[in-house]
């Protein structure tokens, strides 16, 4: 019996745990995201438009950058300014440098030997590690790391509807900004009661659970969850209505740059520039 | 024996990398993969189908689907996180694109996936911002617009409760991300052949063509895509036995803009079949259609010599099916109608494509929600 229970909870845990950890991550996430945004610190309290318009500029800076100096140079100054914004740069690291494991450093590890260039170094099984490939691979992480690092810094130092509203501001169509902003409402709902419904299924299930049978739960719950989104649309349009949605979205709150927004703008400005010129121009340093 | 062993000297390391990308079998591309420019005209590439699905909310649906779209996003979202059982005890996550796809419409889709993806981007540094362009064409353009064709294609007069309709799921899925697999082998392929340093070090995505492509696809056709097939069978067959109403609300979609057009669409076939076998009478006429010489032809016609730009012109580019024949046939007459058939195909597939695109849907039908 006892045995009989430990293979049927392996069992479940194969797809049902990690669904459930992905969504208590994804709410934990989010929360996490919300607490920092609200903490007092240089970036909180710079206009969201300005840090949006400066990551796109940091992106681009990076993305064009030819010298890994620049990368690197970039990247700290990233950390710096989470440093300065009540956001740990340990954290930061943690959080990018745990991730690269599963998505870019195998990507990157094969390039070291399948890019044709000059050999640096031999590995077993007549490997051989070639300068080229070296700095293909650097090339890859560094830029994957410092963009993922920028990215993070901004969601950690700027609330949802702050991004909305420059979002807005910048140009986003209404009515895409109001089912943005609809979709980010209903993500954390649909992410409870997700887990509501699977919490409760895995808490009935007795004894072992097929492959086909866990295909079908797995089924069940997503076409339920469909189902409950579209009734919950129609309820959402009625609550809307109700309120006195005469089907034209509304703009949201105005935004105003103060001399300091403007100045913080003038000097990301003038960084990624720099950064772009020189990284674009000089020669590769690592 | 030494070439052998070279061979398989390769082959392991092209085998090792695949099977390194196949523990990334996820389809969302980081910043740094993709070069910026590249970066910039996949956003223009996804631009068109944005605009089509704008149009699609704004004109084929009421503003009651607004939340619609906007619930079905956070449905997207949410469904990405499903871990299904495979056979082995092994589990993986779906994208959940294609019944995205079947559901709303494949235009529709493309909004709700985008908003998915771009909260992911934007709130949880997963996918680039940069990379969105290449992101959402991927997987919010390529697998719902598959998916659904694949699906509709296969359940065409199926009723609502045909086991068609869960194959056709199934197989759109499988297809829809496969091909967004590939094209996404394609974009990293390209990467080392557009970008690269003064010593020939790739600066983003470091492999080529023939590596990145069955790399990437590979790793999906066996796992992921199976997994997202599986996914989108598994809803529709649940909202069979159900939820039929949310079925035939998708097809009500799907049949909006083909059951109006379906006479006119007869009847241009018919004509367009009769001039493609009538196009051999141009064999009937001698000479060459006046302005459309070649070399000899022009040094014929008096022309003293011929240009040295002229002269390496036309070596630049071979085409398949030069002065309208195929060769294979061994026949012009057939040679002719071939051609004329592949560029009546060619050309009425762009044609839809445009079209589908650009011109305003249908008005608003009942969705019964």
């Amino acid at each position: 019996m006892i045995q009989g229970t430990l293979r049927a909870s392996r069992s479940h845990r194969q797809f049902l745990a990690p669904t459930l950890r992905s969504i208590a991550s994804t709410l934990q996430q989010g929360l996490f995201a919300e607490e920092l945004s609200g903490r007092a610190g240089l970036l909180q309290s710079v206009d969201p438009r300005v840090k949006i318009i400066a990551l796109v500029e940091l992106l681009l800076s990076i993305s064009f950058a030819h010298s890994a100096w620049i990368i690197v140079a970039v990247y700290a100054t990233g950390l710096v300014l989470a440093a300065r914004s009540a956001v740990s740069p340990w954290m930061l690291l943690r959080r990018v440098w745990l991730a690269m494991p599963f998505f870019t450093i195998p990507l990157a590890l094969p390039a070291l030997v399948l890019t044709p260039g000059p050999a640096m170094a031999i590995l077993p099984l007549g490997l051989i590690v070639t300068r080229t490939g070296a700095a293909a691979a650097l090339f890859l992480l560094l830029r994957v790391s410092t963009s993922l690092t920028l990215a993070l810094v901004l969601v950690y130092t700027t609330a949802w509807n702050d991004i909305l509203r420059a979002l807005n501001s910048l140009g986003l169509p209404r009515t895409f900004a109001l089912m943005l902003a609809m979709t980010h409402r209903y993500i954390d709902l649909l992410l409870r009661a997700t887990g509501d419904m699977l919490l409760s299924r895995e808490s009935r299930l007795v004894g072992r659970l097929s492959t086909t049978d866990g295909q079908r739960l797995v089924g069940a719950a997503a076409g339920a969850l469909l189902d409950k989104s579209i009734r919950l649309s129609g309820e959402v349009y009625l609550a809307m209505l109700s309120r006195g949605y005469t089907g034209a979205a509304l703009g949201l709150e105005h935004l105003d740059l103060t001399g300091r927004d403007r100045l913080v703008l003038v000097v990301a400005t003038a960084f990624s520039t720099a950064a772009l010129l020189f990284g674009r121009y000089l020669s590769r340093g690592l | 024996m030494r070439e052998r062993l070279a061979h398989l000297h390769n082959f392991s390391i092209y085998a090792g990398a695949a099977l390194l990308w196949l523990t990334t079998t996820a389809m969302h591309i980081p910043d740094g993969y993709l070069g910026p420019v590249f970066s910039a005209a996949m956003f223009v590439l996804v631009l068109p189908f944005w605009a089509a699905g704008m149009r699609s909310i704004r004109v084929n649906m009421d503003a009651r689907n607004i939340p619609l779209i906007a619930l079905l996003a956070a449905f997207s979202f949410v469904i990405m996180m499903f871990n299904v059982p495979l056979p082995g005890g092994t589990s993986g996550h779906a994208v959940g694109a294609a019944l995205a796809g079947i559901i709303l419409g494949p235009a529709a889709a493309t909004i709700a996936l985008s908003i998915a993806l771009i909260i992911q981007a934007l709130f949880f540094g997963d996918g680039g911002i940069l990379a969105l362009g290449a992101n959402c064409f991927n997987m919010a353009v390529v697998v719902p617009y598959v998916a659904a064709g694949l699906y509709g294609l296969l359940t065409r007069n199926a009723s609502a409760t045909s086991c068609r309709r869960v194959i056709g799921a199934a197989l759109g899925g499988w297809l829809g991300l496969t091909l967004a697999a590939l094209l996404a082998g394609v974009e990293f392929g390209l990467q080392p052949v557009l970008s690269h340093s003064p010593d020939g070090a790739p600066l983003y995505a470091p492999y080529s063509l023939g590596i990145a492509i069955p790399a990437m696809v590979l790793p999906h056709a066996a796992v992921a895509s199976i997994i997202e097939g599986l996914l989108t069978a598994l809803v529709i067959a649940y909202l069979q036995r159900t939820n039929l109403p949310i079925l035939n609300t998708a097809e009500i979609r799907a049949e909006g803009r083909g059951e109006s057009s379906r006479r006119t669409l007869r009847w241009l076939v018919i004509v367009l079949a009769v001039l493609v076998v009538a196009s051999p009478l141009g064999l009937l006429a001698p000479g060459t259609a006046w302005g459309e010489w070649g070399r000899a032809e022009l040094v014929q016609h008096g022309l003293g010599s011929i240009p040295a730009g002229m002269e390496q012109l036309p070596g630049l580019w071979g085409a398949p099916l030069a002065n309208y024949q195929v060769h294979a046939l061994g026949n012009a007459s057939l040679g002719y109608m071939l051609s004329g058939a592949l560029g009546v195909v060619v050309v009425g597939v762009l044609t839809w494509l445009f079209t589908s695109l650009l011109a305003p849907t249908h008005p608003a039908r009942s969705n019964g929600h």
